[in-house]
């Protein structure tokens, strides 16, 4: 079993089919294990490693049935806290967006932003909507490959804030070409979402004006 | 060179008086306490206006410096409360312009990074500054703090504070909590919030207010809003370590008191082979040095500002100020 990676949260490895699963099996596949932190209790991280197992399979697979590509889950280990599921070959988009020509990097954040309006509809936030997050397949597709984070919630403010975070993640890690990806995400979400789209763009804005930076006069309670 | 620092962005007149070597020459407080519920931002503007000149002699005879003798004068032009910030403001200006000491505008968040480096010799740290008004993860990335995880609505002490009020216990409500907590024995499950790289506090204060008022034990409840919050700051803060690769975990901010969320942050940094500092109290609180100690470092390295450019703003995001110094 080789560590493919070793994230926050949970550590990838990649594994042998035949090993994992199935003899007859072919190819790799990822078994992603959600790890204990000792820094927190323990019923707050049981609790959380486990829900957080359930609902991201159930989440990869309803992304999946909205046309958002999504790795496919083969088994969801709720004592053990893993999740085995396919390996996609691909560049994470972390890795190439910035190095793309100008063209190519709208279409493929126009592509990123029509994806997100998919999940959007389909009633799915996915919670953690950073480039390192997607895949970029040889033919062009975007897997979404992580939904550790998500969570079913329709609302406008929840869909505002999965928008604001994916302009958060543009602005830290790219922030030479923040404002023209964003723009290209915001393009490709308002067309695929349609009608609605401008209310959650709007939320957007609110969200990014609140918290610290409103004046403490300005709230409602205090 | 000889900085006088002025900080007042909410409850706390401060002013500090740094030297160019780094030498905190005085470090003099005077703190708004409101007679009952939080800060009103007038009365912090009026209490701060009244002790400015006793606060300001106590900081020279401290420092044993002569006002003549101080080469750049700064302040805390934001993010924090406009009135609050306007007084020292007009406190600085005064000083800088009867005495003919440049002046210098600073930003209160990259401050509190600033005198952390400075007092603990963390060069490259990710930041957890947490108090009553600011909850934020800060990295050092091209040139600028940026933010790799913010509250999106209250910052964590005014959760603690708020609860600590609803439940009657007496104020600053963040140390009662602390002193209950460790009494809790059973964890009360309770809303945790993390959006991605973001967080939330103000569901997770309602619960618990609603918990206790429907008979859950104050000891068990304080213990689980702590577990509860600072579970989710340490997971935001670990996010941004792992995603920055950087090998050291500071914390700041007046919640910086709390010894359990020291101690949750000391084992996440140790799983990543992370060095973990935290500033003496002093300097994690709001407090002038930070303000001169930044003051300086910007002058050095050829800041400039004309009288107009020092207005306040009382959003000024940390992420907005160029950092010619990194």
């Amino acid at each position: 079993m080789s560590l493919m990676k070793k994230g926050a949260e949970a550590n990838l490895y990649l594994e042998p089919f035949a090993r994992a699963l199935h003899r007859a099996g072919e190819g790799k596949l990822v078994v992603k294990h959600r790890i204990s932190k000792r820094y927190r209790t323990p019923e707050i991280d049981e609790q959380l490693r486990e829900s957080r197992t359930a609902l991201e399979a159930k989440l990869f697979s309803d992304a999946k049935r909205a046309s958002v590509p999504t790795p496919v889950i083969y088994e969801v280990d709720r004592v053990g806290m893993r999740l085995v599921m396919e390996f996609i070959e691909g560049k994470q988009v972390k890795l190439v967006l910035d190095k793309l020509s100008r063209n190519a990097r709208r279409r493929l954040c126009e592509l990123i932003g029509r994806q997100v309006a998919r999940l959007h509809r389909a009633g799915i936030v996915h919670g953690d909507l950073t480039t390192s997050n997607m895949i970029l397949t040889r033919e062009g597709k975007v897997y979404f490959v992580d939904f550790g984070l998500g969570e079913y919630n329709p609302s406008l403010e929840a869909r505002g804030v999965d928008l604001h975070l994916l302009k958060r993640a543009l602005q830290s890690i790219h922030f030479r070409v923040t404002d023209e990806a964003y723009r290209a995400v915001l393009a490709g979400y308002q067309r695929e979402f349609g009608r609605g789209a401008g209310e959650v763009i709007k939320r957007v804005e609110e969200i990014e004006h609140r918290g610290r930076y409103v004046a403490k006069e300005d709230r409602t309670w205090r | 060179m000889i900085c006088l620092g002025i900080e007042s962005t909410a409850h706390t007149f401060g002013i500090g008086i740094v030297s160019d070597k780094g030498h905190i020459l005085a470090n003099v407080s005077s703190i708004y306490v409101p007679e009952r519920g939080g800060i009103h931002p007038r009365e912090a503007a009026q209490h701060h206006a009244a002790v400015a000149k006793k606060t300001l002699e106590r900081a020279l005879a401290k420092a044993k410096v002569r006002i003549n003798e101080v080469n750049l004068v700064s302040f805390a032009a934001g993010p924090g409360l406009g009135p609050a910030l306007r007084t020292g403001a007009t406190a600085a200006r005064a000083i800088s312009s009867f005495f003919n000491i440049p002046l210098l505008a600073v930003n209160h968040c990259v401050s509190h990074v600033e005198i952390g480096r400075l007092a603990t010799g963390a060069k490259d740290p990710v930041t957890l500054y947490v108090s009553g008004g600011n909850t934020q993860v800060i990295a050092f990335e091209a040139g600028r703090y940026r933010v790799f995880g913010e509250t999106l609505d209250i910052p964590v002490g005014n959760c603690l504070d708020v609860f600590a009020r609803e439940v009657g216990l007496p104020s600053p409500g963040g140390p009662q909590v602390e002193r209950l907590a460790r009494k809790g024995k059973h964890y009360i499950a309770l809303p945790y919030v993390v959006k991605g790289m973001d967080l939330s506090f103000s569901g997770l204060m309602t619960e618990a207010v609603r918990k206790h008022r429907a008979g859950g034990d104050l000891y068990d409840l304080c213990h689980s809003l702590q577990e509860t919050a600072f579970a989710a700051l340490v997971e935001v803060t670990e996010r941004a370590v792992a995603h920055t690769e950087k090998k050291e975990v500071m914390l700041t901010g007046g919640v910086a008191a709390n010894k359990r969320l020291r101690e949750m942050l000391r084992l996440m940094a140790g799983e990543h082979e992370a060095r973990f500092f935290v500033p003496s109290m002093g300097l994690c609180q709001d407090n002038g040095p930070m303000i001169a100690w930044t003051g300086i470092l910007a002058y050095k390295h050829g800041v400039r500002q004309r009288l107009e450019d020092t207005v306040v703003n009382q959003r000024w995001r940390v992420d907005e100020v160029n950092i010619p110094w990194r």
